[in-house]
């Protein structure tokens, strides 16, 4: 069948369709990485948007039960180059043309992704629609130009848990660390859990709540929407800030409880945690002219001058220049000197632009996930 | 941290001649880390024996050595230069061995040198296969199991570990003779007896199989901070068990989740911590169990290799480069990405378009050698083909590969014997792939082809999609096929002559006007290209850049696909397009990239944009900083079209790059392309017998009486009208293939019944044999007036012996001055008679005072780099200068033809002797078992090597140890000639015995010799009695074996000597001129005198 690709400045791209039939409106975003399809399918941090694989093989490996990183795929829609129905991995259950299906997530192939690429490269990341229903162009373009700006939009309600659980399963279920860097390793065999986790959702992605119980850690799973005293009240030894989709600073209801912590319990956040925690602490943040999405991004962590090679999902970025004294950028990225990680000087709280849980990725910088263990065995001893 | 100042000159080793395993990746790895280094200001010393390499170039370093690569060589050279550091990551594991050699020769800390980019440890660890598991378990890595075993009780305990199916290999022996591959106790008790045998040691390896797993590489950079990166992965569609150098390999990974690759991820940087590379780039090799994930480490490379130069090529990450910078200090985040110029290396290259890699083997040669793939590489090149999708990158591949097909079969040529399919499938093969073809052709499932070959589904899946496309297309003709279709075929890749194939197109459709390739036939090809311009289906190209598009690329490296938007973004500079040598082969290697890419560099002197075209990503040429743009594309008629159509360059050159281009000239001309130099017509004219044998007798210049014959009785007529011996051959084919020298009508007949298939189209060549004669190769420049005459080289090995095969040496130092002086006034009158614009090269032979003209070839030749490292000229600059339109420069030494360079210089300067310089080659004869090891008409060397000296002697010699052919000073001599070599072995035997070697014959020449009052001791040959010659061999007791073919009774006994000789690395020449070069030789190396000079010196 064929699908339609419209961009909101009238460009068009048409192809096959590949997922559910029907048509999605969402921004248009390309990811680089070259594997890892299931995970970012799946990264709630995609709700809303139409993405793109640069990698022009996709579905090789079809689809297994371990992979995602949420309970569905996430984004709006999927574009690709060409997409597999036949698939060969000893992991696989079953195509991710049927997965998709199955989703109702609509998704395009044949088209030539790289102009499209390009495109966005240099006119930044618009909004657009995947139609496998109208075919035509104008109206297609004006829906897209309809749908509301990815700035401004609070999307974490939209995947974030309704109801607190408890997350124990670590990634032993497929040995993924047995030789990563010496110095950052991460221990073979997860300790007893001792600390207890408060984690907020706003898109939480499972590699993070694994690599959390690798470190020893007990993960309480909590709603976005939770108060601090409802945090406080389950005595955690440290509160993680999730990943998640959409604009931080629409985020504002989830501000006030971050607030509220900092400096009560130590505090980490990753991705839409740490654009949250640079507003909390006073900073401000902007839209990048088309994001950073993919498995191959330098970023320097400026303490010990080393480069790790990231997994990166993100749109937004904390503007280095508003941060108050009191918060020290701790990480930079190498291609376009972003904040990739900040923390306050004195109180134990941190956090990272990238994704150090790496799901997809590389593994280069498990390390913050010991040093957030370490942070909160120190404060719970002082 | 930036660049160390505590050294100011590095030493940097090259990697030797070419042979299999190590070829031309390493100039091109070598070249870029003496750019690299020397633009960081340090001083390069630079030393390689092989003279065909850019590298040696004496513009790439400070103080270039053309000398032998060994600890004694060396040694001189450092104490010459005395460098700080020696950077011994670049040259191949040639390089790597002889910086182990070194430091512990204690010749590095006599010095006070430093290692940098490896240190001895690593090498070692990386090399030997006991420490490297060792290190791999202690770093929770797996690896297979294995023992090693001296006895079968031994080896039997050992099995009981790693299982069956068990891998047997005997230690030391060549190619795996004697091992093989034991699935129950019964094949092992066999295999291991007769492994043991074979061993010279009488050890072997035993190790648990791992066939069929999934085969990838990582290519993984590391800096001094401990930052380190992936540039690349790489998985081998043919699986464990064939080496990755035979394997068609494709990047990136096609069917690795992420889990599983970050896995492999995190084990490639744990391999080079452990192994402890500091700096600089390695490839680390997995074998991944299909159905269980599990890891195994194969092995690792603490150097670069050829997988990384087909990385960098990949992905447009210059690993040397990088590598060279981080071994002087620096750290990847300290270095720009050159593509993007905005962001740092370090960082992993992403990439949107897949890469294949497949391998060129030349079986043909070695029609006696075992084609069966395996852990031995045999392959002799390869092609690199860059599409969107993986079918398009797949099709390319087998189009770039110029084996006379058009892409992935859909060309009817198609050579299947259906009975052995499944053989075929299971045992991999050269031809295997098509095999595969066939089989899902003819119905068997991917399930089915899987089981038989272990290739991964997901590929087979690939091969039907483009099988289904290929059922739609044959429905239709040109006429009726629609345009979504044919769009769709582009997309996967198909060639227009396959399409011309599958659509029937035997004749143009109407209305269409082509141009008919005069005067040969008119291209169904053609026809299908303009059908497609019609229809508005155009190739689109796009740029390697590292980022999938992320950042805008700066660096013009493209490739073709049919996508929607074009990038090439051409400028509207005068701009001249090359066209390179495609996969090196054995006739046609590095000498013309060498030529390719002075070329550019004469023409960018001149002001011109240069565009290269090439597939091989082996080269220099196919450097993304090589010319200022770069078309990594196969060289067909219709790719290299749709370029031109594109760039609309001034003028194309087809001179440089060997017979590639050559055969594409017709067909671009008549397209309307402008060839600049030489005409097409005058090539031709030069390969057409007829007309050239006019021409000859035009200017009374004798050629040995021809003809050709197209049947057995024709060729008997024109022998016997001849007069034998005489050579024959096909015709159009290269390097001397299926040529033999014939001495009667009995093997005449032999040879046209069984050895070639004559037909009008393609006759039999037939020429007189020159017996006894010597051969001289001739090169020059001519602007079509002035001649100039580069080099004169004369033959060592006599006629009969491929030229490519035969050592040579500039200046003659046999032929009398009036016979250079004919051979001069024949090139200057052929080259103006061609209207030779640019390079040429003629071939003589004298033969009883008379100078024969064997072949003129108006092109680039093999022995340009040799002549142009001899002279000190850079000859192909100039011819590509003079073929650009600019007058030939050198004419103020003489007019139209001067005396060679090299002996006006050193006659003004007094002060220096002239110099002798020598070029000899190298055999793969240890690659293939079975093979004899005789010389002949047909060439099969691989690579070369210079000697330069002030005596004849002393430039052998080195030419010799720079081929690593080690000319013993002392021992035992084994002299075995035939009837007619006898007389003349006299004085070599008498030269031998003087130099004090003992003498050691069989019966025949014994008596030749004791007769001519020598003392010698007769020994038995192999079918005589023991101890025989190979005992003696075997034993250590020959140091020096002359054997000269006595014929065909003797053959098999002549061949184990021989093949003994290779086993055991005992010297062997089977020419008597070799033999009395070799003399020379070893009074040189006895004298010991030999010096080392740099070329910048010489001139």
């Amino acid at each position: 069948m064929e699908a339609l690709l419209v961009l909101e400045d009238g460009r068009s791209f048409r192809g096959q369709s590949f997922g559910a039939t029907g048509e999605r409106v969402g921004e248009v975003v390309f990811n680089t990485g070259m594997t890892g399809y299931q995970e970012i399918l799946s990264d709630p941090s995609y709700c809303g948007q139409l993405v793109i694989m640069t990698a022009p093989h996709i579905g090789n490996t079809g689809v297994n039960d371990f992979d995602p990183e949420s309970w569905r795929p996430q984004v709006a829609g999927f574009i690709v180059r060409f997409h597999s129905e036949h698939y060969s991995s000893w992991r696989a259950r079953g195509s991710l043309s049927q997965l998709l299906r199955d989703h109702q997530i609509v998704a395009i192939s044949e088209i030539d992704t790289r102009a499209l690429t390009r495109h966005i490269r240099s006119a930044g990341a618009m909004r657009g629609i995947i139609s496998t229903e109208d075919d035509h162009v104008e109206r297609l373009a004006a829906r897209a130009r309809a749908a509301p700006p990815m700035i401004g939009q609070d999307l974490t309600r939209l995947v974030t848990c309704e109801e607190p659980y408890h997350w124990t399963e670590g990634s032993s279920a497929f040995k993924v660390t047995c030789a990563a860097r010496q110095t950052t390793g991460m221990p073979q065999t997860p300790g007893t859990p001792i600390l207890h986790v408060v984690a907020y959702d706003f898109g939480l992605k499972r590699t993070i709540l694994r690599r959390l119980v690798d470190h020893g850690c007990r993960v309480t799973v909590v709603p976005a929407t939770t108060t601090a005293a409802d945090v406080l009240q389950r005595q955690p030894d440290g509160v993680f800030y999730s990943n998640g989709p959409g604009d931080p600073a629409a985020a504002e209801y989830a501000l006030e409880p971050l607030r509220a912590l900092i400096g009560r319990v130590p505090v980490f956040g990753i991705c839409l945690g740490h654009q949250l925690m640079g507003l909390a602490l006073g900073g401000r943040t902007f839209k990048l002219p088309f994001g950073h999405h993919g498995t191959n991004h330098p970023v320097r962590h400026l303490h010990s001058g080393r480069v790790e090679i990231t997994s990166q999902n993100h749109g937004f970025a904390v503007d280095a220049d508003t941060l108050p004294a009191e918060v020290e950028v701790t990480h930079i990225n190498l291609n376009d000197q972003t904040v990739e990680g900040l923390r306050h000087r004195s109180l134990p709280a941190f956090s990272v632009q990238y994704h150090p849980e790496a799901g997809p990725g590389p593994h280069d910088a498990t390390y913050l996930f010991a040093d957030f263990v370490d942070m909160m065995r120190e404060h719970t001893r002082v | 941290m930036p660049r160390r100042t505590d050294i100011r000159t590095i030493l940097i080793i090259g990697s030797g001649p070419i042979v299999i395993g190590q070829a031309c990746e390493f100039d091109y790895s070598g070249a870029q880390a003496c750019k690299a280094i020397r633009e960081e200001g340090y001083r390069v010393v630079l030393v390689n024996s092989n003279p065909a390499t850019i590298m040696t170039d004496p513009a790439l370093a400070d103080a270039t050595y053309i000398e032998p690569l060994t600890v004694d060589s060396l040694d001189r050279i450092i104490d010459k230069e005395r460098p700080d550091a020696v950077l011994p990551t670049v040259g191949g594991q040639t390089a790597l061995n002889l910086a182990v050699a070194l430091d512990a020769a204690g010749v590095l800390a006599r010095y006070g040198v430093e290692l940098i980019g490896a240190t001895v440890e690593a090498v070692q660890i990386a090399e030997d296969r006991q420490r490297f598991k060792n290190k791999m378990i202690e770093i929770g890595l797996e690896v297979p199991r294995s023992g090693i075993a001296h006895s079968l009780d031994e080896a039997h305990a050992v099995v009981a570990t790693t299982g069956f199916p068990a891998i047997i290999r005997p230690s030391f022996t060549l190619g795996g003779e004697g091992g093989g591959i034991a699935y129950n106790v019964e094949d092992f008790r066999t295999i291991v007896e007769s492994g043991l045998d074979a061993s010279p040691v009488h050890q072997i390896l035993i190790e648990e199989s791992v066939l069929g797993w999934k085969e990838f590489e990582l290519e993984v950079m590391r800096d001094h901070a401990d930052n380190g990166v992936i540039i690349c992965s790489i998985e081998n569609i043919d699986p464990m068990g064939v080496h990755t150098g035979d394997s068609v390999t494709v990047a990136p990974a096609m069917t690795l989740t992420d889990r599983e690759y970050q896995r492999m991820r995190d084990m490639g940087l744990a391999v080079l911590r452990a192994v402890g590379v500091e700096t600089g780039g390695s490839n680390v090799q997995f074998a991944v169990h299909p159905q269980n994930g599990r890891i195994y480490v194969i092995e690792m490379n603490p150097r670069v290799s050829r997988s990384s130069a087909l990385a960098s090529k990949a992905t447009g990450f210059p690993i040397a480069k990088i590598a060279a910078k981080l071994a002087v200090g620096y750290t990847l985040d300290e270095l720009p990405n050159d593509i993007t110029r905005e962001t740092p290396a370090s960082f992993e290259p992403t990439l949107d378009y897949v890469v294949v890699k497949i391998p060129r083997w030349a079986f043909e040669k070695f029609p006696q050698a075992d084609p069966t793939l395996g852990t031995q590489m045999k392959s002799v090149g390869e092609v690199m083909a860059i599409g969107r999708t993986f079918p398009e990158a797949w099709q390319k591949a087998w189009r770039s590969l110029e084996q006379g097909r058009a892409g992935w079969g859909a060309d009817g040529k198609d050579r299947i014997e259906p009975e052995r399919l499944r053989e075929r499938l299971i045992t991999p093969h050269p031809e295997r792939h098509f095999y595969v073809r066939y089989a899902l052709q003819s119905g068997m499932s991917v399930d089915q082809v899987a089981a038989l070959t272990h290739i991964d589904p997901w590929f087979l899946y690939q091969f039907e999609r483009i099988l289904n496309i290929e059922g739609k297309i044959r429905a239709f003709t040109l006429n009726t096929i629609p345009a979504d279709l044919l769009r769709q075929a582009k997309r996967m890749g198909y060639s227009d002559v396959q399409l011309a194939h599958l659509l029937h197109v035997s004749h143009p459709i109407q209305g269409q006007k082509l141009p008919t390739i005069p005067p040969g036939p008119w291209l169904p090809e053609l026809a299908v290209r303009a059908r497609r311009k019609e229809l508005g289906i155009l190739p689109t190209f796009h740029c390697v850049d590292t980022c999938a598009a992320e950042f805008p690329a700066f660096t013009p490296y493209l490739y073709s696909s049919y996508e929607s938007e074009d990038e090439a973004a051409p400028s509207d500079r005068p701009k001249v397009m090359i066209l390179g040598s495609g996969p090196n082969r054995i006739g046609q290697g590095i000498e013309f990239d060498y030529c390719c890419c002075h070329a550019v560099f004469g023409l960018r002197a001149m002001g011109y944009e240069t565009i290269m075209v090439n597939c091989n990503p082996e080269t220099v040429s196919t450097d993304y900083d090589t010319a200022d743009r770069l078309y990594f594309e196969p060289l067909t008629l219709e790719d290299v079209l749709n370029i031109v159509d594109i760039e609309r360059p001034a003028g194309v050159l087809v001179q440089f790059g060997g017979q590639t281009p050559l055969k594409l000239a017709r067909g671009l001309e008549a397209a309307g392309v402008p060839i600049w130099g030489t005409s097409p017509n005058a090539i031709d004219l030069a390969e057409d017998r007829d007309r050239f044998g006019a021409l000859l007798d035009q200017f009374a210049i004798p050629a040995p009486a021809h003809g050709s014959a197209t049947s057995w009785e024709e060729a008997r007529v024109v022998a016997a009208h001849i007069g034998y011996p005489v050579v024959v051959r096909p015709s159009y084919v290269l390097g001397g293939r299926a040529m033999a020298i014939v001495y009667d009508d009995q093997s005449l007949e032999r040879y046209m019944r069984e050895a070639v298939d004559a037909s009008p189209e393609h006759p039999v060549l037939i020429d007189r044999f020159l017996e006894d004669a010597f051969e001289m190769d001739v090169d020059a420049v001519s602007d079509g007036q002035n001649v100039v005459i580069a080099g004169i080289m004369e033959q060592i090995e006599l006629a009969g012996v491929h030229s490519g095969d035969s050592a040579c040496v500039i200046p003659p130092y046999m032929v009398p001055p009036q016979h250079i002086e004919t051979m001069r006034d024949y090139t200057v009158r052929l080259a103006q008679a061609l209207g030779v614009v640019g390079l040429l090269n003629i071939q003589y032979a004298m033969q009883e005072g008379i100078i024969y003209v064997l072949e003129v070839n108006p092109r680039a030749s093999r022995t340009i780099p040799f002549v142009a490292k001899a002279t000190g000229v850079p000859w192909a600059q100039i011819a590509v200068q003079v073929a650009a339109g600019a007058p030939l420069q050198l004419t103020d030494t003489t007019v139209n033809a001067g005396p060679e360079r090299y002996s006006l210089k050193t006659a003004s300067q007094n002060v220096q002797k002239p110099l002798y310089h020598v070029k000899e080659v190298v055999l793969p004869w240890a690659r293939f078992p079975g093979m004899d090891t005789l010389l002949g008409p047909e060439m099969r060397s691989t690579g070369e090597a210079m000697g330069s000296g002030t005596t004849f002697g002393e430039a052998f010699a080195k030419a010799q140890l720079g081929c690593r052919h080690m000319l013993p000073t002392s021992g035992s001599a084994f002299l075995s000639v035939n009837d007619r070599d006898k007389a003349n072995l006299i004085p070599i035997a008498r030269d031998l015995a003087e130099l004090g070697f003992t003498l050691l014959a069989t019966a025949g020449t014994a008596a030749a010799l004791q007769a001519a009052g020598l003392a010698v001791t007769q020994i038995y040959k192999v079918n005589e009695g023991r101890p025989n010659v190979v005992d003696y061999i075997k034993n250590r007791q020959i140091a020096l074996i002359v054997n000269t073919p006595l014929g065909k009774t003797s053959f098999f006994d002549e061949r184990s000597i021989r093949r003994a000789a290779i086993t055991h690395s005992v010297p062997t020449l089977t020419t008597l001129s070799g033999a009395a070069a070799a003399v020379q030789a070893i009074h040189a190396l006895r004298n010991g005198g030999w010096t080392v000079q740099s070329l910048q010196e010489r001139m």
